[in-house]
């Protein structure tokens, strides 16, 4: 645990002495609290539209109206913004020369790639907890529910872990850090778009590329439902990405 | 300290290292010479646990490179051809962090650094930004990591490569100064290293092994001939044939301002000429040996094909 540590400190100085997590941090925490302002404004004006009606104003709920199409925007963003985060991890490592430093270390592969994938993590959790103050202030002028609230940032979580395994995969592959950053950008295309396909697929086919898809499954968590299957496919999805950077580092070393 | 046997490394067709045997003795400091492409770094990179052999056993510090690598990992201090430095971190960052992955306790974690620092004199940088320091001193650090967890093998690659001359000798100090203490391997393309710096030397070409031995050895085991070179006040027949009437004396012979004398291997004609020479006062000015250098020795091994 202590080597993964080292790692994932000596990570963590890398990114916050180049600007990469300034800049990925800011441009998150600010396009989240545009789609935030956003979302309130139209929420208020259809609030104030549906007072008129006793019937339709029952239907407002600040959860289903902000906070739902909030996280849906912001696991977008996410796709778009963690390719940059993980590009470097291994990528660098090898362009520079130091992974001879780190694999002829008496610390083992997995300590390595757990160490960088935390670092990421890290700066994953940086980026939700900064871009959700505003949104703590609808606790004090509103009554939203916390559960779906805690559920959606959790799974705008898992939902960037699952990315961040994909990166790390991909940045294991090449020196070439925007080489790494568009194979994993495009590959978290493709998993989103899967559930296009899956509208239009029927039978097996439809449910297969249903629970492929990254977003499906964050759904339910969106409207405060924890369905175990989905924890289970964020992890495994994060696993596989990171079993997969495991297996290239040790073929190429013992090709 | 450090013993490879048969070993081999093959990557696709091509054949990097090929039946590689040599041995290192404990606290020496020992050469790997070789041409371009000969295998150097890949027979580092072997006996570092970074890449495997296809064959072969290789061992270092008592322990076997493929069966028990972390132990070897733990034992080795390696400097690559490529300093790995992260140009983010300060010096001192940089040490604690390599000290953290190289499993020193955190206890002596700080002292480590201190001595790390104190043997590549880079206590005037410490604080300051890899990034920002001279050429020379990211060198240091490079050793300085190497060194940090006081590992019983130290393997350097080309540790003086790109370094201006002053920079060279202080490299070659710091090198001298870890004999005893640590064994060292180091490769490189400057003889005049070897000689200054080296106990003995592994030659390989083509990833075959040409010689293995110390210097004296190995240049005993390549001279043919013994003899010296002279240079007298004047030189003409009747001096020549005075050398030539020496019993033993195979070939007196003038190359430019100096006499070459020559005599079989095994046999030491030095005492009779220096008493030839002051005996009919033949102006003695310079004697020297026409012993083999490093420079001729490693053509011979390497160019004409000579194997040991």
């Amino acid at each position: 645990m202590k080597a993964i540590w080292s790692i994932a400190k000596r990570e963590l100085l890398s990114y916050f002495t180049s600007p990469i997590a300034y800049i990925v941090i800011s441009v998150f925490v600010l396009l989240s609290g545009f789609f935030f302002y956003s979302l309130v404004w139209w929420f208020n004006s259809q609030a104030l539209q549906m007072a008129q009606n006793p019937y339709y104003y029952q239907q407002v709920n600040i959860n289903q109206m902000v906070f739902a199409p909030l996280f849906h925007n912001l696991s977008v963003v996410l796709l778009l913004m963690l390719p940059i985060l993980s590009m470097r991890l291994f990528s660098e490592e090898k362009k520079m020369g130091t992974e001879e430093l780190l694999f002829t270390s008496p610390i083992s592969v997995p300590q390595i790639i757990l160490g960088k994938y935390l670092a990421s993590l890290i700066v994953l959790a940086s980026m939700l907890i900064l871009s959700a103050i505003p949104t703590t202030f609808t606790f004090i002028y509103g009554n939203p529910e916390t559960l779906p609230y805690l559920l959606g940032y959790l799974g705008l979580f898992l939902l960037g872990a699952a990315f961040l395994g994909l990166g790390v995969f991909w940045s294991s592959l090449t020196e070439n850090q925007i080489v790494s950053a568009v194979l994993t950008f495009g590959t978290l295309l493709l998993f989103w778009v899967l559930s296009w396909a899956g509208y239009s697929a029927r039978g097996l086919w439809q449910s297969v590329l249903n629970y492929l898809s990254f977003f499906d499954h964050f759904d339910g968590m969106t409207k405060g439902i924890l369905d175990t299957s989905d924890l289970v496919y964020y992890f495994s999805f994060a696993f596989f990405g990171l079993f997969l950077t495991y297996s290239v580092i040790q073929s190429r070393r013992w090709r | 300290m450090i013993e490879t046997e048969h070993l081999s490394k093959k990557y696709g067709d091509l054949v990097a290292v090929r039946d590689l045997s040599f041995q290192v003795e404990k606290g020496k400091i020992w050469g790997l010479l070789g041409p371009n492409a000969a295998g150097k770094t890949t027979t580092m990179r072997i006996l570092t646990g970074y890449l495997p052999a296809t064959e072969g056993r290789a061992v270092v510090a008592g322990y076997d490179v493929f069966e028990q690598a972390e132990a070897v990992k733990q034992s080795i201090g390696y400097l690559p051809e490529v300093v790995p430095l992260y140009p983010e971190m300060t010096v001192e960052s940089y040490l604690s962090f390599v000290a953290e992955i190289k499993k020193v306790p955190s206890s002596k974690k700080a002292a480590a650094i201190d001595r790390a620092v104190e043997v590549t004199g880079l206590k005037s940088v410490r604080k300051r930004l890899i990034k920002n320091i001279s050429r020379g001193y990211k060198q240091r650090v490079g050793i300085a990591q190497a060194l940090i967890h006081s590992p019983q093998v130290i393997i350097l690659d080309e540790p003086t490569i790109g370094l201006d001359p002053a920079q060279i000798v202080e490299i070659r100090q710091l090198i001298k100064s870890l004999k005893g203490e640590h064994t060292v391997m180091l490769s490189t393309h400057i003889l005049a290293e070897v000689t200054q710096v080296c106990d003995g030397v592994v030659i390989i070409n083509e990833g075959k092994l040409m010689a293995s031995g110390s210097l004296d050895e190995l240049t005993a085991a390549y001279k043919e001939k013994e003899g010296v070179y002279l240079r007298l006040k004047k030189i003409d027949n009747d001096t020549l044939n005075l050398f030539r009437q020496l019993s033993g004396m195979e070939k007196v012979q003038v190359e430019g301002s100096e006499v070459k004398l020559e005599w079989s291997k095994g046999k030491d004609l030095r005492e009779q000429v220096i008493k030839l020479c002051l005996e009919k006062q033949l102006g003695l000015l310079e004697m020297r040996s026409t012993a083999i250098n490093i420079e001729e020795l490693y053509l011979r091994i390497v160019s004409g094909g000579i194997e040991q």
